[in-house]
């Protein structure tokens, strides 16, 4: 057991990345992860890091697509606004197969905006807020502790299969601190690049990283195996977290912070006698669909809670494909989905005939 | 009987895509000639522009790298942070890096990132089909300015090099042309040294090529190199705007 | 036991200071703990305040709908956030700021002359860790030792000096009896 330190998400996020080997940081200051760039610019300098605070966000991604074509280790952090402008990058990296870790922590939008905490870029980062038929792997940690853990991951993931990842969070697991312990959950894996472009030194024929193919069926063909690499990333990787599911009177699915209020609301439901389960997915792509395909028929009625106007209930639709009802409650522009309106949405279903 | 002339080593052996008359490919030819002298095909990763010159990847013998529009310096900061004794250039052209990008040369320009970019001006955009650049001169014809540009209209076009050689993390800034004999020596030179200073951290190097574009302009080549003469050297004069290594001697 | 704490106040007042205080004393004692600011922009506009949960049981949401605890270090604050108590919970002001009681009859509340006590003390910053020392007296939510070694972690090395005169504070709030 190693010791348990208070920290706060942002600087964990950081924390995680450098202990999973990242030694390159590049992003532009926006609230509310801007902890994670504060932490990376002073250990950088102490580890012989790189950091730089780019002249913007495009620059940032485009200096994380330099820094993974070269097979480093690399990360950039934002919160939406920033992340719709790296979405450039983003897309060009997702069809030049290049790992990174892009941290999102989510803030309420449109537009400008505020900061405070939301869920509203679901679909633009797992629908892919970029041109073009491309999957981002998205996790969602719902915990200060599975936020080191999921970065860790992350950046493994991201290696084996030459993909962008993101860690979706929202703005209050950047900003609260919890207890974590940096236990060796995983081994940092060592990935050979033989595709990355650090010169031939005269051993090799030229690397080249690109995202263009002017002629439709090398396009296509490239686009086929992508394609089968996302599925075989949709077989491999995709987490769930089931809770009281068996039996239950009502699930509700949510993810991230939303989910742990639905936690505190299924101690509320069992006190009245309702048994309530909680599908959260951990992965919002690849989407663990096949846990509501197994709990399709069990509940009286499905509830999807979010921060947002509702946006992650379609794809959860989508899986339980009209075997039940799905009903959903959102709150948006930085507001929270409250306990006791879960509670007495969970009430209403679990009455039903 | 010897060999006097031949293809560059770190030039691929591949068929260039350019128009007839298009100066590209002199270009090319010069990067890889310095890279073959320097000896340094296999520590050297270019990047590539979107434009013209989108896939000279495929041109290089050198490890490559294709950038989204404009980013060629953002991507080289980030390739040659990653790759502390490496090299890196970029290749672009006057869309990719006097409209787009910008902000991402401007920027790598002032942090002294130890890059060599050769900034090709030709005063159009050629692979969307001749549309005005920021670079083409007042009462140029394009097709976005059919009646000539107009300042009151379309603005002036951008000088780099004077703008570059105002910040301190520029170490060397030249503009050359590559229209006659001569010049094309100088440019091969001025890509020489640039490469050079990089090599040795003074940090950003650009050296800009005045090019020309037969096909867009409507011109034949020979005309071409005649108009490149007359209208855009006297916008663009030729010259070294910065260099420290001079400034240096000097004190 | 689930401690459900609000503490709000002033920006300035070392509201998250106290927050943070607590959430590190209380996982020296081996709870389980979270802490939640207000980064909003309230935080500009001169109110800060934070959630602290601290427990034996795993921590579900981090965000308070019902607290056990209200530490409120002004009037505004008091006002906002006294529907938050449950019922049979615990209002902590400090009197120097609150003069107004809530309106609530069904808490327990707690008047402490915080800053005036602090600035006795010598300094008003202290405020805080006067009610900090009224909260462990109600809840024994942490021990003075914890909390020391607290202050010792989170204040910069140069405030160091101001440890004992802030574990005086803490004992002369514990010891206060509210009227």
């Amino acid at each position: 057991m190693g010791e348990k330190l208070l920290m706060k998400g942002n600087e964990v996020i950081a924390e995680a990345a450098l202990r999973a080997g990242c030694r390159h940081y590049f992003g532009y200051p926006i609230t509310p992860q801007t902890e994670v760039a504060h932490y990376m610019s002073r250990k950088m300098e102490e580890l012989g890091g790189t950091f730089v605070q780019a002249e913007s966000e495009l620059a940032a991604i485009n200096m994380v697509y330099g820094a993974a074509s070269a097979g480093k280790r690399v990360m950039t952090s934002s919160s939406s606004p920033g992340i719709s402008l790296k979405q450039e990058g983003i897309s060009y990296s997702a069809c030049a197969e290049l790992p990174m870790v892009i941290v999102d922590i989510v803030r309420c939008g449109p537009g400008l905006g505020g900061i405070l905490p939301a869920q509203c870029d679901y679909f633009q980062i797992v629908k892919g807020g970029g041109h073009g038929d491309y999957n981002l792997i998205v996790f969602a940690p719902s915990s200060v502790q599975e936020l080191y853990e999921l970065v860790v991951h992350a950046f493994n993931v991201a290696d084996t299969y030459r993909n962008p990842v993101v860690i979706l969070g929202d703005g209050y697991l950047g900003q609260m601190m919890e207890a974590v312990e940096f236990r060796d959950t995983e081994p940092v894996e060592h990935i050979d690049k033989p595709w990355a472009t650090v010169g031939t030194h005269m051993k090799r024929e030229h690397n080249v990283i690109t995202s263009i193919y002017i002629e439709a069926d090398v396009l296509e063909a490239h686009n086929n195996r992508l394609q089968e690499k996302y599925r075989s990333i949709q077989k491999n990787e995709t987490m769930v977290e089931e809770y009281n599911c068996e039996g239950a009177d009502v699930i509700v699915t949510a993810y991230g912070t939303v989910a742990r209020i639905v936690k505190n609301v299924i101690k509320d439901a069992a006190s009245e006698g309702i048994k309530v389960g909680l599908i959260r997915p951990v992965t919002l792509w690849p989407f663990p669909s096949a846990s509501f395909v197994k709990y399709a028929d069990t509940p009286k009625g499905f509830l999807t809670v979010e921060m947002s106007a509702g946006q992650m209930v379609e794809d959860v639709r989508l899986a339980v494909n009209g075997r039940n009802s799905v009903e959903f409650y959102g709150r948006t522009g930085g507001n929270v989905p409250e306990q006791k309106v879960i509670l007495q949405k969970v009430r209403d279903i679990a009455s039903r005939v | 009987m010897s060999i006097v002339f031949d293809r560059p080593h770190a030039l691929a052996d591949k068929p260039l895509h350019y128009c007839p008359g298009c100066t590209h490919g002199i270009i090319h030819r010069l990067i890889a000639e310095v890279i073959d002298e320097l000896g340094i095909e296999g520590i050297t990763v270019g990047v590539s522009p979107v434009g013209c010159t989108y896939n000279n990847y495929e041109y290089f013998n050198c490890d490559m790298v294709q950038a989204a529009h404009g980013r060629a310096p953002a991507v080289a900061t980030g390739l040659r942070r990653s790759l502390p004794d490496n090299v890196v250039f970029t290749y672009q052209g006057d869309g990719d890096l006097a409209a787009i990008g910008t902000a991402e040369i401007v920027h790598a320009a002032t942090r002294g990132e130890r890059i060599t970019t050769v900034f090709v001006n030709n005063a159009i955009y050629g692979m969307t089909s001749g549309q005005m650049a920021p670079t083409s001169l007042i009462g140029q014809v394009t097709t976005t300015t059919p009646f000539g540009r107009k300042p009151e209209l379309h603005g002036y076009p951008v000088r780099v090099c004077e703008l570059l050689s105002t910040l301190e993390g520029a170490a060397y800034i030249e503009r050359t042309a590559v229209n006659n004999v001569k010049n094309i020596r100088k440019a091969k030179a001025a890509i020489k040294k640039a490469f050079e200073l990089q090599m040795s951290g003074a940090g950003f190097t650009l050296v800009e090529v005045l090019s020309t574009c037969p096909t867009n302009w409507g011109m034949n080549p020979v005309r071409s190199l005649e108009w490149l003469e007359k209208n855009m050297m006297e916008h663009y004069p030729l010259g070294v705007y910065k260099d420290v290594t001079a400034s240096a001697a000097a004190e | 036991m689930m401690h459900q704490i609000i503490l709000a106040g002033f920006g300035g007042q070392g509201i998250l200071s106290m927050g943070h205080f607590i959430a590190h004393a209380a996982l020296l004692e081996g709870k389980n703990v979270s802490w939640l600011p207000s980064y909003g922009p309230e935080k500009r506009g001169g109110t800060a305040n934070c959630h602290v949960i601290v427990g034996d049981e795993e921590v579900g949401s981090p965000i308070i709908s019902s607290a056990t605890v209200l530490i409120a270090m002004n009037q505004p604050s008091l006002e906002k956030f006294e529907s938050s108590v449950e019922p049979g919970g615990i209002i902590i002001t400090d009197k120097s700021l609150v003069p107004v009681k809530p309106s609530r009859s069904d808490v327990r509340l707690y008047e402490i002359p915080a800053t005036e006590m602090a600035y006795e003390l010598g300094n008003p910053t202290y405020a805080g860790v006067v009610i900090l020392g009224k909260l462990t007296a109600l809840t024994g939510i942490m021990t003075e030792e914890n909390f020391e070694k607290a202050l010792k972690a989170i204040l910069k090395p140069s405030r160091h000096y101001m440890i004992p005169d802030e574990m005086k504070a803490l004992r002369q709030g514990a010891e206060y009896e509210c009227s």
